[in-house]
């Protein structure tokens, strides 16, 4: 059974609840159909168990299958150093089909980030490091395609692209 | 039976190109992670190799080079490879089929394909790690990385 090797710490991306007894982390790639697809999944088990959970998400781009999944994925970090990750993070996933440089430039603009700031940080080395970083950690833990989750450091095989096979790990 | 550790590594000499042969003695003096697996455009397989070509750079930064090998013709690889963009060779285990696959004891005899199996060989050409997945299981990098950590680090 593969174990998460990188610990959940201050630097990840969180949503929930800091403090539940259940943390999943989930490795995903910004163009990938199958992280699309869990996306809305993830939202659903939020709404309902927010208390009970903490989500991580972190960065697994396959740059070859997927041309814009790591412009995607700086793009993300890029607006998170203006407190907007998530806000970022959604917005790329609902416009999935049609990522490209201008999508993301426009999705930015939409968020009112400060534009100089987010292109400088969105080709920073700093940024760069940080997403490969991430994807190194998950190869070193198991990941083996994307979505992998991730839930209290056992990666989670049970997922079957169906929301209620995800639902299933707030009753183990 | 799967080859073991400290066992040496059978050589081969198998296309890796319409013209251009590769032997695994070639890579004295490197490490080679060797990837068996059944086929070329079946799911698994190129979910697996798909990964591992993005981890080409860690595989270089530990000294090894990886070498894909199925039964698969060097024209299927050539569009197979091209297709998903691969930066690292496809042997053609081809004539006679599985031959090598054979030697190395990953070769199932009722499919007529590889099993999905990896090889982690030093640089004298010894075996140091081996791996069989069951087949429909993409097996991921972390073994390959382990291995070649153990490697490096016994030696500094």
């Amino acid at each position: 059974m593969a174990h998460l090797k990188t610990a959940v710490s201050k630097g990840d991306h969180t949503l929930g609840n800091p403090k539940a007894a259940k943390v999943l982390v989930e490795y995903g790639d910004y163009q990938c159909p199958h992280c699309g697809l869990a996306f809305p999944f993830i939202n659903r088990l939020l709404d309902n168990y927010g208390d009970e959970i903490l989500f991580v998400f972190r960065n697994f781009p396959l740059q070859e299958s997927h041309p814009a999944a790591m412009m995607a994925a700086l793009a993300a970090e890029a607006a998170g150093l203006q407190g907007k990750f998530w806000e970022m993070h959604d917005m790329i996933f609902e416009h999935q089909a049609s990522l490209s440089a201008d999508t993301l430039l426009h999705l930015a603009e939409k968020l009112q980030l400060d534009m100089q700031k987010f292109s400088q940080d969105w080709r920073s080395q700093e940024l760069m490091s940080r997403v490969e970083g991430d994807f190194e950690g998950g190869l070193r833990s198991g990941v083996n395609g994307t979505p992998t989750f991730f839930l209290n450091g056992a990666r989670y095989d049970h997922y079957n692209e169906t929301y209620e096979s995800l639902e299933q790990m707030m009753r183990d | 039976m799967i080859l073991t550790p400290n066992t040496p590594a059978p050589d081969f000499n198998l296309y890796a190109t319409p013209d251009q042969r590769l032997k695994l003695s070639d890579f004295k003096g490197k490490k080679v992670i060797l990837s068996f697996y059944p086929a070329d455009w079946s799911p698994v397989c190129s979910d697996q190799l798909a990964l591992y070509n993005e981890t080409l750079n860690m595989f270089r930064k530990a000294g090894a080079e990886l070498l894909g090998i199925s039964v698969d013709s060097k024209w299927c690889h050539l569009a197979f490879s091209q297709d998903r963009k691969f930066h690292f060779p496809l042997l053609a285990d081809f004539e006679p089929k599985g031959a090598v696959a054979k030697q190395y004891g990953i070769y199932n005899n009722d499919g007529g394909e590889a099993h999905r199996a990896l090889f982690v060989i030093d640089e004298d050409g010894i075996i140091q790690w081996s791996y069989l997945s069951p087949d429909g299981i993409n097996p991921g990098a972390d073994g390959i990385l382990d291995a070649l950590d153990q490697l490096n680090n016994g030696k500094n």
